[in-house]
């Protein structure tokens, strides 16, 4: 049996931007179960960063709508004060960012500020302590004791990446947000990352939102995927689905622009365009589209229903294009930036 | 083949000072007696994790460090200290593209005066393609022309000349870094990181314009990465780097079908795959490649202090090499 999570309904944000709000998150919809991998992904800009901070409430309420609903283990979480989002924000929410230097704090020990994570009220217990312990040797520090007495800066950025981890577990939290959590990492280290990050949330089964632009940590990570452009899920399916039979137009363009799968002999599939300005997206269309030259307007500027289409009981797509779509041959590549 | 650049027992040490007096008491052995040959017209990747030496030695092959010991020869000459580079006027021939364009790219000058400089100091060869001297033209009017001529190579308009860096996209200003460094007609360009900090898409263009490149002007590269994905599709010949040292050398299928040094595999293990149905498999095997590299460092590694020294590279076959004790025998 399939339990609930998280459960994002319309979620939509807008920024004050010169005065005025400007649409980067348009009514985004998905739920992820208890012991899923849900993995978000597309080209930066596309907005998800924004979604997750929206599911964390870290959006600056003054310059920032959010609307439509987030439910976390039923509980709702838009409109929240700041001192009730406390309640959830590295409690039954972990966090996992992309640049650990930047959210560990500089000047104490990494020990310390895995205690000051942990919710309760006597830090110096020995209670504490051994549960420090324990979360470094959860994320494979194995000389934990001596880590601990570190500084962030005395670690490498691997280190750093397992510090992250061993705080967003502190509390045993339902969910964990892991937000592009291994992009500044060597290639073996990022491996392990995942690996541990996968491993973790087989232990504990929890719910994990893992947010990427690189298709094959999605292809390693995810249950399940959501492809996100200019603010909109564009494709929804199971990570099967998602890679063996993708049917967006975007989705189709990322994976034959990924050198990992094209001969060396043929050229890569180059998207031509970028990804609309905020105050350039008109999201009763699929802002995609217009990035397809050999498209004709008609069907560029199309309307196209909020409800994306079921390919099957796995797999939802946005719009219809993706009945017909065709890659034109041969893909000309040179007069696109 | 004819040979091009050949690196002959290259070492490039780091002082690290500590103490009272601030005195020399130890080196960071970036690059730690490497040894290659790049041939007119190929394309080799080199590849290792960060610290590894890549820049080092990408910088020591465009002089911009000076390398503690050791070689470099152009078409036979000697050129391994800066100033020997400076008085053939080397950096005609020998070009360098970085990961961050945005430092590289000087802010306060224009697009077309970023293209003009190497052209105002090598002169305007009279036309576009590797080594293709001729008679070069100082005339501004040349230079002008050519600047446009380069921008339109790299598929950008011509307006992008009165602009500044900062108008432009990470993949734009990664086309300007290349039609600066192709402004000479270098017959090498050593790209550094070129696209590791672009989009999937943007990366698309930027690496199908630099094969395209490659291809119409028989320009030698050497692509630095970590991200062997990336160096397989772009490169013919690959060069693993660990700790200074070359663990393994070979063409791309020596590497990708044969790799018999433990960092090779480890980094070939590492590559994320899009083929789902693999993953556990994958998973499995990376394990047990990192439990070989933890357990059997002595047969892959001498030590050197804390430090994990490779071996000397012995050759396998015509074109493999890897660095085994005895030859892995
Ligand atoms: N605080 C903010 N104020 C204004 N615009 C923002 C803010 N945060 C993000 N944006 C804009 O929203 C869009 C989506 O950004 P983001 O969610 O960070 O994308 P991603 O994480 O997919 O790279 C971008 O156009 C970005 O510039
Ligand atoms: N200017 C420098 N001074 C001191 N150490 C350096 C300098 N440049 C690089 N290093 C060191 O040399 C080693 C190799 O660095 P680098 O060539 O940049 O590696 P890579 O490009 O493979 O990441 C690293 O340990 C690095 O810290
Ligand atoms: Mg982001
Ligand atoms: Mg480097």
């Amino acid at each position: 049996m399939k339990e609930k999570l998280l459960d994002a309904k319309d979620v939509s944000v807008a920024f004050k931007i010169a005065g005025e709000y400007q649409t980067a998150l348009h009514k985004v919809n998905l739920s992820i179960n208890r012991g899923e991998v849900l993995a978000l992904v597309g080209e930066s800009g596309s907005g998800k960063s924004t979604f997750a901070m929206s599911v964390m409430g870290l959006h600056n309420p003054e310059q920032t709508q959010v609307t439509g609903s987030i439910k976390l283990n039923d509980n709702e979480l838009i409109g929240l004060t700041e001192r009730q989002f406390d309640k959830y924000r590295g409690v039954s929410v972990g966090m996992i960012f992309q640049d650990p230097l930047s959210s560990l704090n500089p000047l104490m020990k990494i020990g310390d500020q895995i205690a000051e994570a942990i919710t309760v009220h006597d830090k110096q217990s020995k209670e504490v302590k051994n549960r420090v312990q324990q979360l470094l040797l959860d994320v494979g520090i194995v000389d934990a004791k001596r880590v601990s007495q570190q500084y962030p800066h005395e670690l490498s950025g691997g280190m750093r990446q397992r510090v992250m981890i061993a705080i967003a577990l502190a509390n045993e939290p339902d969910l964990i947000i892991a937000d592009e959590p291994t992009t500044a990492l060597d290639a073996t280290i990022q491996a392990q990352i995942l690996d541990l990050i996968k491993e973790i949330q087989l232990k504990k089964n929890a719910g994990i939102l893992l947010i990427t632009h690189d298709l094959g940590v999605v292809a390693e990570m995810a249950d399940s995927v959501n492809v996100m452009y200019a603010g909109q899920i564009v494709e929804q399916a199971s990570v099967e689905e998602l890679f063996n039979n993708p049917k967006h137009p975007y989705t189709r363009s990322l994976l034959r622009a990924d050198p990992s799968d094209v001969n060396p002999g043929e050229d890569l599939y180059a998207i031509p365009g970028t990804v609309p300005a905020l105050n350039d997206m008109d999201h009763s269309k699929d802002l995609f589209l217009q990035r397809v030259p050999w498209l004709n307007d008609e069907v560029v500027n199309a309307p196209v229903s909020e409800e994306l289409q079921k390919v099957n009981a796995q797999h939802y797509v946005r719009g219809n294009v993706w009945k017909t779509f065709e890659f034109e041959e041969p893909v000309n590549n040179e007069e696109q930036v | 083949m004819s040979e091009l650049v050949r690196i002959e027992n290259l070492k490039v040490y780091y002082p690290v000072r500590s103490g009272f007096f601030n005195r020399i008491t130890d080196n960071i052995k970036a690059v730690d007696d490497v040894s290659f040959t790049i041939e007119a017209g190929q394309t080799y990747g080199l590849v290792g994790e960060s610290g590894s030496g890549k820049t080092t030695i990408g910088k020591s092959l465009v002089g911009l460090e000076n390398p503690t010991s050791g070689k470099i020869l152009f078409e036979g000459q000697e050129v391994t200290q800066i100033k020997q580079k400076k008085a053939i006027n080397y950096n005609k021939d020998v070009q360098m593209v970085f990961q961050d364009s945005q430092s590289s790219l000087n802010p306060r000058k224009t697009i077309g005066e970023i293209i003009a400089e190497p052209l105002k100091s090598f002169g305007v060869p009279n036309k576009i393609g590797a080594g293709y001297g001729g008679e070069r033209s100082f005339e501004q009017s040349k230079v002008d022309e050519r600047v446009l001529e380069l921008l339109d190579i790299v598929g950008l308009p011509a307006r992008t000349i009165s602009q500044y860096p900062f108008q432009f996209s990470g993949g734009q200003r990664q086309r300007i870094g290349v039609a600066r460094a192709l402004a000479t007609n270098p017959r090498l360009i050593v790209a550094d990181e070129p696209v590791s900090a672009l989009d999937l898409s943007v990366q698309a263009q930027v690496l199908n314009f630099m094969k395209k490149i490659q291809r119409d002007y028989a320009i030698s590269f050497l692509f630095i990465s970590h991200d062997l994905g990336v160096v397989k599709y772009m490169t013919n010949n690959i060069a693993i780097m660990h700790n200074g040292r070359f663990v393994e050398l070979g063409t791309t299928e020596d590497i990708f079908n044969d790799a018999s040094h433990i960092y090779t595999k480890r980094l070939l293990s590492a590559i994320p795959s899009l083929d789902v149905s693999q993953r556990e498999a994958k998973r499995v095997y990376r394990k047990k490649v990192e439990a070989e590299f933890t357990q059997h460092q002595d047969t892959y590694y001498q030590q050197d202090g804390k430090r994990l020294r490779a071996y000397d590279l012995q050759q396998v076959t015509k074109t493999h090499f890897v660095a085994l004790e005895n030859g892995g025998v």
